[in-house]
């Protein structure tokens, strides 16, 4: 029963993963709307719109090399593969060892390097504008994230996502200094990597602040459809990732029986819905900051990961 | 098995002579490296089958050369057959590649006659079982690559690359000269009787100091690494892809035989010595690859980088040594071996592809490339394939070993020293700047190359390299695939080297479950890269299917959009240098004193604007720069000695002689 649970688990987490992602941006977008008293778009809207997308004709452009054409279904690949690593509702994924955090954070640097790759292939000026900053951003948020990951993996005591979940749970875990700046310093890395506000701004086009936006202004049809599902994945990813290690609460554990996995879920929809609506609240009680300043943002990130780490390292108990 | 090897390296000797003759001839460079081809895949899969299949033995070899008394012993052990096998990968690599590339040499009677025996130096390098051999060796590495280096002498910048490479070398060996001469004070030239002495700790120290300095200084550690952006962008191409992803491993075996194998135990603040070198060389490495605008020169500044993490590798494994933590030390020790192996992959690659873009564009300046994914689209792949790799990025083979590196970080808070406890965090936080650093680099690299749109006109007529050259770069882009999906078979073919150098192997690899890497223990860490870049795929396969099954699949070419301001002119693209003015912006005011300067003509003034961007190299600046104006001062005033009479200079030779017994006699 084992081996065909642990693949139905699986399978259930990627679709789930795959489904949930346009919801989750849905949801983020609506909750925006109606704080700035509009009545915004319904929560299906991302659905509408992707499958408008893939009817669609591509329009490629003149110059477009294979690369540009191939580079939609690598980001893809490789932003569902981590995507569906992050425990959601339960620990048991049967293929959870195949890369741990720091893997899983690769793999979404792989996405980005290809992404950013992308930008530059047509040859146009907001194409390169968007590369050049996006790497910029990421020297900083990519540091700053396995950073994080090593100050948490070192009082887990593990890389292992299911594993520093589990210990989380725990009671073994107490107030530690270390993980409250490891929090902070994700959740500001989170905010960068999938292009929010005061990064990015997600709803902007044609703006000579824009990051994400300008790199894929050359797609259109079937690969921008899949360029956004992935950064709706990407967003689910790290509000996943954010529950499954400072909200572990409710989690099923590997053997846990059909209950268990029921509450589980509950639960984890319940964390998305909490965390979505906080990042709703936090975009639109703040301002976009302008491009020279996010590496201070960052930075700050960065320094409190590197105090969260070096606490670990000199006190076990912080 | 070494006699074997020993032939090969006198076969490759052999041709050096004949080189001289056939570079006068038409089809000369072919026969020439056809010879060094057969040559090091022999050395290669001799010290393969060596180091896989009798990994404990250890065969020896005397020949009655080199000094009378001593004659020249070599030694074919697990840390050596390992070298050996990534010097003739690369060396076989290299001469595949030149096979195509080295027809269109202008002056091959100045690169062929010094390319086998270069491939011959660094042979006898690693297989040398006594100072005097290990030292002539060495120095004939580093004079038959500098000979190829000013092979285009035509050019002044050549020539003072050169001349900066020269001083380095020497500077180097003086370093190796003085550590060998400590270690035989007791003991003799012969390895074997210095790994029997037993220097007392001080001795060992400063031996590990001057090792660190000779061999560092060869391998490319900051600050020592002034001369190798220089010298390594001067040689032919596949030169270059031999010195970079080689020859600095050559030193890093230097580095490794002594201070790991003849050395006894570490002491702990060596440790800290070592990553305090190699955490800065490879972040800073990676910045000024970032500055750079000569892809060839980008490749060598990413080489400093590459070799930090390899030496933050060794110090951490060098750190657990001490404290007794041996199978920790086997991790990292591993780490950096993979490293050593993987960079050699990668980085002749990309010296290679870097080759095949000189040779069919006459262009190493970036500014004037682009969209050469459209006319060398095989090259362009196979440069891809590397710059993911060096990006350690998976599923290839540069994040394996960087991941095996953080693994062992990850460790560290189990050494009791306090040093320790504060460097290494940050040495970690260093390595992972690194990578974010070479991510953005590779970026830029191959999107302002091979993207884009052609910025030059020899950049519009390019055409595709010769089968020879692509080959070897295909040959090398699939070993950066396996060695990136099966890293178990690797790092198990690696257990013999970490069991003579750090007295314990990691874990066996092969036969877990999906060829799954378990460095520690399970449930720690374990990554898969086989079931990643098979997950990868199929989830990429399944989506293209099933949105051409079901959604669409028609495409129509339009002009680019630019959000409706396309721009016929190519110069309107983002260039190399504007691509890295954020990073330049937030990092380099500091690290490289960076300063814009803009021109505004005024209204109606038909002069262009301008801007000028100033980088300085800080470290030329404080350590090079003060220390070349103290020798020329001193040697300003020597001068007047170089005038004086025959009595005055037999005066002066009898003062020295009474001091020297002066000397002898205290």
């Amino acid at each position: 029963m084992n081996a065909l649970g642990d693949i139905l688990s699986q399978g259930a987490q990627m679709s789930l993963v795959l489904g949930l992602a346009p919801l989750l941006t849905g949801f983020v977008r609506k909750v925006k709307a109606r704080l700035l008293r509009r009545r915004g778009p319904p929560l299906l809207q991302p659905y509408r719109d992707l499958i408008r997308l893939m009817r669609k004709d591509v329009v490629l452009a003149d110059n477009a090399s294979w690369l540009f054409r191939v580079i939609p279904y690598l980001i893809f690949a490789g932003t569902w593969v981590a995507a569906s690593l992050v425990p959601t509702f339960g620990n048991g994924l049967l293929f959870s060892w195949t890369a741990d955090l720091i893997a899983i954070i690769a793999l979404l640097g792989s996405a980005r390097f290809f992404q950013a790759l992308a930008g530059m292939d047509v040859g146009t000026a907001f194409g390169g504008i968007g590369s050049s900053r996006e790497v910029m951003i990421a020297s900083l948020a990519e540091p700053a994230m396995l950073i994080t990951v090593f100050s948490v993996a070192m009082i887990a005591g593990s890389t292992q996502l299911p594993n520093v979940a589990e210990f989380m749970g725990s009671d073994a875990v107490g107030l530690r200094v270390s993980l409250g700046m490891a929090f902070v310093a994700l959740t500001i890395v989170a905010l960068a990597e999938n292009a929010r506000i005061p990064v990015d701004n997600p709803a902007t086009h044609l703006e000579l602040t824009m990051v994400h936006e300008a790199m894929v202004l050359e797609y259109s049809g079937r690969h921008l459809a899949l360029i956004d599902l992935s950064s709706q994945l990407k967003l689910l990813l790290y509000v996943s990732l954010i529950a499954c290690v400072f909200l572990p609460w409710g989690t099923a554990a590997a053997d846990a029986g059909v209950a268990r996995l029921v509450l589980g879920a509950l639960l984890y929809f319940g964390k998305l819905a909490v965390l979505g609506f906080l990042l709703a609240v936090f975009e639109t009680s703040i301002a976009k900051m302008r491009v020279f300043r996010i590496p201070e943002f960052l930075g700050a990130a960065l320094m409190l990961a590197l105090l969260a780490t070096l606490l670990r390292f000199v006190s076990g108990s912080m | 098995m070494i006699a074997a090897a020993l032939w090969s390296v006198a076969a490759l000797l052999a041709l050096a002579p004949a080189g001289v003759v056939l570079a006068t001839r038409p089809r000369g460079s072919i026969i020439l490296y056809g010879g060094c081809l057969i040559a090091t895949s022999t050395l290669c899969v001799t010290a393969l089958s060596d180091l896989l299949f009798f990994p404990h033995l250890t065969p020896s070899a005397t020949l009655p050369i080199g000094l009378p008394w001593l004659g020249a012993h070599f030694r074919l052990d697990a840390l050596s057959a390992f070298f050996l096998v990534v010097v003739n990968l690369g060396g076989a690599a290299a001469s595949l590649f030149a096979l195509g590339y080295g027809r269109h040499e202008v002056s091959p009677g100045r690169v062929l006659p010094f390319y086998p025996a270069y491939l011959a130096g660094m042979n006898v390098v690693v297989l040398a079982n006594d100072a005097f051999s290990f030292l002539v060796a060495w120095e004939f590495m580093s004079l038959t690559s500098w000979a190829m280096v000013v092979s285009h002498h035509r050019e002044a910048e050549n020539v003072r690359a050169g001349y900066v490479y020269l001083l380095m070398a020497s500077f180097g060996t003086l370093a190796l000269l003085l550590a060998f001469g400590l270690l035989a004070s007791g003991a003799g030239y012969d390895f074997d009787a210095i790994r029997a002495s037993h220097p007392s700790a001080a001795l060992s120290s400063v031996v590990m100091i001057l090792m660190l300095l000779g061999a560092g200084s060869k391998a490319g550690l900051v600050p020592l690494h002034a001369w190798l952006p220089l010298a390594h962008p001067a040689a032919p191409s596949h030169v270059s892809g031999l010195m970079s992803g080689v020859m600095t491993k050559v030193a890093v075996y230097g580095f490794v035989r002594i201070v790991f194998d003849l050395l006894p135990e570490p002491v702990w603040w060596w440790s800290m010595v070592v990553l305090l070198v190699g955490g800065p060389s490879a972040t800073l490495g990676v910045l000024y690859a970032l500055m750079q605008r000569d892809i060839k020169r980008v490749l060598a500044y990413s080489t400093i980088e590459n070799i930090g993490i390899i030496f933050t590798g060794l110090g951490l494994a060098l750190a657990f040594k001490a404290e007794g933590l041996d199978w920790v030390a086997a991790l990292a020790f591993t780490a950096a071996m993979l490293h050593v192996f993987n960079h050699a992959l990668f980085k002749s690659l990309l010296f290679f592809g870097a080759g095949a873009v000189l040779g069919a564009t006459g262009e190493r300046d970036m500014e004037k490339l682009g969209g050469l994914i459209h006319r060398m689209p095989k090259t362009a792949f196979a440069v891809l394939v590397g710059c993911v790799a060096i990006s350690a990025l998976p599923p290839f083979n540069g994040f394996v070993s960087e991941w095996l590196t953080f693994q062992a970080i990850l460790l560290s808070p189990q050494l009791p020293s306090w040093g320790l406890k504060l460097v290494i965090p940050a040495v970690g936080g260093l390595l992972a700047l690194a990578a974010a650093f070479a991510a953005a680099c590779f970026v830029k690299l191959y999107g302002i190359s091979f993207l884009g749109r052609p910025r030059s006109d020899v950049a519009a007529s390019a055409h595709e390299t010769d089968r020879f050259s692509l080959t070897a770069m295909l040959v090398l882009a699939a070993f950066c695939l396996v060695a990136g999906i099966l890293p178990g078979l690797f790092i198990d073919a690696l257990a013999p080297v970490s069991k003579a150098m750090v007295g314990n192997i990691m874990p066996h690899q092969v036969g877990l479950q999906w060829l799954t890497i378990v460095p520690i223990a399970e449930g720690r860490s374990s990554y898969n890269g086989l079931l990643v870049f098979l997950f990868a795929a199929f989830c990429g396969t399944a989506a293209a299917s099933a949105i051409h099954r079901f959604a669409s699949d028609r495409l129509r070419r339009a002009p680019a959009w630019d959000c409706g301001y396309p721009d016929p002119n190519p110069l309107i693209q983002y260039s190399a240098s504007s691509f890295s003015q954020p990073i330049r912006r937030v990092f380099g005011s500091v690290i490289f004193a960076a300063r814009e300067i803009g021109e505004m003509p005024p209204p109606s003034s038909p002069v262009p604007a301008r801007l000028h961007v100033e980088l300085h190299d800080l470290i030329w600046d404080v350590l090079y720069a003060p220390i070349a104006k103290v020798i020329g001062f001193a040697t300003d005033r020597i001068n007047i000695l170089q005038f004086l009479t025959i009595r005055r200079y037999l005066t002066l030779v009898f003062v020295a002689l009474i001091l020297l017994l002066l000397v002898v006699a205290l």
